[in-house]
């Protein structure tokens, strides 16, 4: 049986590199996308595997010489409908390994950004991530003690990321529910990198602000429901919960039960919840009103010059009805892909070395975000987010938000 | 529209609560969770009586009871029955889904599990576990059913919205600190005669007499004449039927259903039905209730990350020193 398995193995090394030789025809450039294709994030997934897509048909395809292929990538497998470690690494190494890959678009949860940091740095191969927003994959001194260089083996920096990192958003979050009037908060997250990440900073920045936290806790997502932790937080009688964490994570749920237990008025969440699927799970009656989400930066519809323009341009390719929006994510795939198309002429050789040193020098970028850099750790410059509720079911723009 | 939001918001302002009344609202709490999970876990010490499988299936059958009640929902549109027609909608619904899942899981015996008698407990044992991959992955591609209530099936995985159809209003008054709402009373009302009503049947009827029978001798029920392989059917008839209840149970209670709920709850349940003793009926129950007021505890009084923790340290404490379970009967070698 052993034996078995092993030449099965042996086999498969042996045919890898013939395949990859095989698929690799001249002045090809292969950009790599890995998102959580299944699963609730889903929606979010495929405008912006959409918003990526118009990027390239906007070049037709094409860059000098050279066609550009492209590739969606899922990263989440159906047994957890949700992005599952196993199969980040896979894509990760899949792409290390095929020369003709020289941008890796990804990752949408910060966790899976964990794993395949390490292994496309050693592969050198850039990557630009339109989602991951846990500090601790850039900026040292926001994450753990050994953080960011645990990502970085080679100590180069390949991981790029278009979206503002939640250092800004758990920030910017504490000083929304200030302005609000909120004086105790009942903090929860999901004990993800994300969640918690977020949770803490706003945490930390919620009581420099004086807002009294009458709690923190993280919560085991898959529980059927969380009407004894709702009957908890009525007790501490809290002017608003906020959660950190996504929709896969029972974001819906959680809000369904406070709103149950008449537990509070409130409900904040980050960008994790910032898509149609977490109203449709929660029920919309649930958060009317009450539930408040901040988002790494604008609406669709709030973008202006080349923003405005991507807005219609995609509106227009996909089809979308007059009072339909693209989803919150879908302009940073798009200008995660653009970024990319935009550096590789400059690049002095057409090769992962090259195209990652031209991405790293973008200076003053005029995006569809707006004019921003990289910065020293392949953060965005950008720092614009907005505050948003939900009115008659649907996302509501209430305002911007800033440091 | 933002009139009544205002007058919503205004209504619930929290009523402060005194300690007794958080312990009760927990217990309230704790006692509806562990009821649901009683009723799936009875179909879990039904099974093992009767052929000694753990019928890892058992929890993802429950997942598909609430997809099609969901189903049934949208197509009937059920959210516009109002007053007794709403009655009517929940009597529905749980009929429906307790003959479906009745049905349902006889055949998964008659098909997967029938064929293997005799042969060894492990093969049984991983014919389940295939049997719950595939019924998973049947739940996934029915969320994505192109219905209204699955979201219009663009997002087969993401949990599912189930409409409140029964009312959350408070027994109590809305000045009352503690909430006992219809949702929790409906929990013990359809429970409660369920479980006395299958206790009544395997206790005095002829074929909960042929039941025990297979249960401590199948060769020997057999040459007694009884037909074994029907009365094993029926078990899977019975303990798919209660699990169709307790799906449609779980779904108005927590107004969520996702293809994933049936391992989670599945796991609660098979859980609870070791704790109590498996092969036991009210070991079940009581390993149910037993599990939810700890999570509710749990969740209330020490820390949500915890909890999962808290369950399965009392479990194996409970089976260091009774390793049958609470009411589990003495073990017994089986020839």
């Amino acid at each position: 049986m052993l034996k078995n398995i092993a030449a099965v193995c042996l086999l498969a090394f042996a045919i890898t590199p013939a395949l990859a030789q095989g698929e690799k025809p001249e002045k090809v450039l292969k950009i790599i996308s890995s998102l959580p294709r299944t699963g609730s994030a889903n929606a979010q997934t495929t405008t912006m595997v959409n918003g990526i897509q118009l990027a390239i048909d906007e070049v037709n395809g094409k860059v000098g010489d050279y066609t550009i292929v492209y590739e969606d990538m899922d990263d989440a497998s159906p047994q957890r409908g949700n992005w599952d470690p196993a199969v980040e690494a896979q894509n990760a190494n899949k792409a290390a390994r095929d020369e003709s890959v020289i941008a890796y678009i990804g990752t949408f949860n910060s966790g899976a950004s964990k794993i395949s940091m390490p292994v496309l740095n050693k592969a050198g191969l850039l990557m630009i991530s339109p989602a991951a927003t846990y500090p601790g994959l850039t900026k040292p001194g926001k994450g753990e003690a050994n953080e960011p260089k645990i990502y970085r083996p080679t100590g180069k920096i390949n991981f790029f990321r278009v979206v503002p990192a939640d250092d800004l958003q758990g920030f910017v979050a504490a000083e929304w529910a200030k302005d609000m009037g909120v004086k105790k908060v009942y903090i929860l997250d999901d004990r993800e990198l994300y969640g918690k990440g977020i949770a803490n900073v706003f945490e930390n920045h919620a009581k420099e602000l004086g807002i009294e936290v009458l709690g923190r806790e993280g919560i085991d997502p898959k529980a059927s429901n969380f009407k004894s932790l709702a009957t908890k937080i009525k007790a501490a009688a809290p002017d608003m919960v906020y959660f950190g964490g996504t929709t896969q994570n029972s974001a819906g749920q959680i809000a369904k039960d406070l709103h149950t237990a008449n537990a509070t008025p409130k409900f904040m969440v980050p960008d994790g919840c910032f898509e149609k699927a977490f109203i449709e799970a929660a029920g919309a009656e649930n958060v009317n009103g009450s539930a408040y989400i901040t988002f790494g930066g604008l609406p669709a519809d709030k973008l202006t010059g080349r923003g405005a323009e991507f807005r219609a341009n995609y509106k227009k390719k996909y089809n979308l009805k007059e009072n339909e929006e693209p989803e919150g994510y879908a302009v940073y795939g798009y200008e995660a892909c653009k970024v990319l198309l935009d550096a590789i002429p400059k690049a002095k050789t057409k090769d992962r070395a090259g195209i990652l040193q031209a991405v790293s020098e973008t200076k003053n970028y005029n995006g569809a975000l707006g004019i921003w850099s990289f910065d020293e750790n392949g953060d965005t410059t950008n720092t614009t987010m907005s505050g948003n509720t939900v009115e008659n079911g649907e996302f509501k723009f209430v305002k911007a938000l800033g440091k | 529209m933002i009139v009544s939001q205002a007058a919503v918001s205004e209504s619930v302002a929290p009523v402060a609560m005194g300690w007794g009344d958080v312990l009760s609202q927990q217990l309230i709490t704790g006692v509806s969770n562990g009821m649901i999970i009683a009723m799936i876990a009875i179909g879990y010490t039904m099974v093992y009586g009767i052929i000694e499988l753990i019928n890892f299936a058992h929890g993802d059958l429950c997942t598909l009871g609430s997809f099609l009640a969901l189903t049934l929902v949208g197509a009937l549109g059920m959210e516009a029955w109002a007053g007794m027609g709403g009655t009517a909608a929940v009597v529905t619904l749980l009929i429906s889904s307790a003959v479906f899942c009745g049905a349902l899981n006889w055949t998964i015996d008659r098909v997967a599990y029938r064929p293997l008698r005799g042969k060894p407990k492990l093969a049984l044992l991983v014919s389940a576990i295939g049997c719950s991959f595939i019924l998973v992955n049947i739940a996934l591609f029915w969320g994505g059913l192109p219905m209204e209530v699955f979201g219009g099936g663009n997002q087969a995985a993401a949990p599912k919205d189930f409409p409140s159809l029964i009312s959350n209003e408070n027994l109590l008054g809305a000045k009352s600190a503690i909430t006992v709402t219809w949702r929790d009373l409906f929990v013990v009302i359809v429970t409660v005669p369920l479980m006395i009503g299958l206790t009544w049947l395997v206790k005095s009827t002829r074929l909960g007499k042929a039941m025990r029978a297979v249960a401590q001798n199948p060769t020997a029920a057999a040459l007694m004449g009884i037909d074994v392989n029907r009365v094993i059917g029926s078990t899977f008839l019975i303990g798919g039927a209660l699990g169709g209840f307790a799906s449609v149970i779980y779904a108005l209670y927590n107004n969520t259903i996702s293809f994933q709920m049936g391992y989670r709850t599945g796991m609660d349940a098979f859980t609870a039905a070791v704790l109590g003793g498996i092969g036991s009926l009210p070991g079940a129950v009581v390993g149910g209730i037993v599990i939810g007021l700890v999570r509710a505890l749990s969740d209330g009084y020490i820390e949500a990350r915890w909890t999962n923790s808290v369950v399965f340290g009392i479990l194996i404490l409970t089976l260091v020193f009774r390793p049958s379970g609470i009411l589990g009967a003495k073990l017994r070698e089986k020839v």
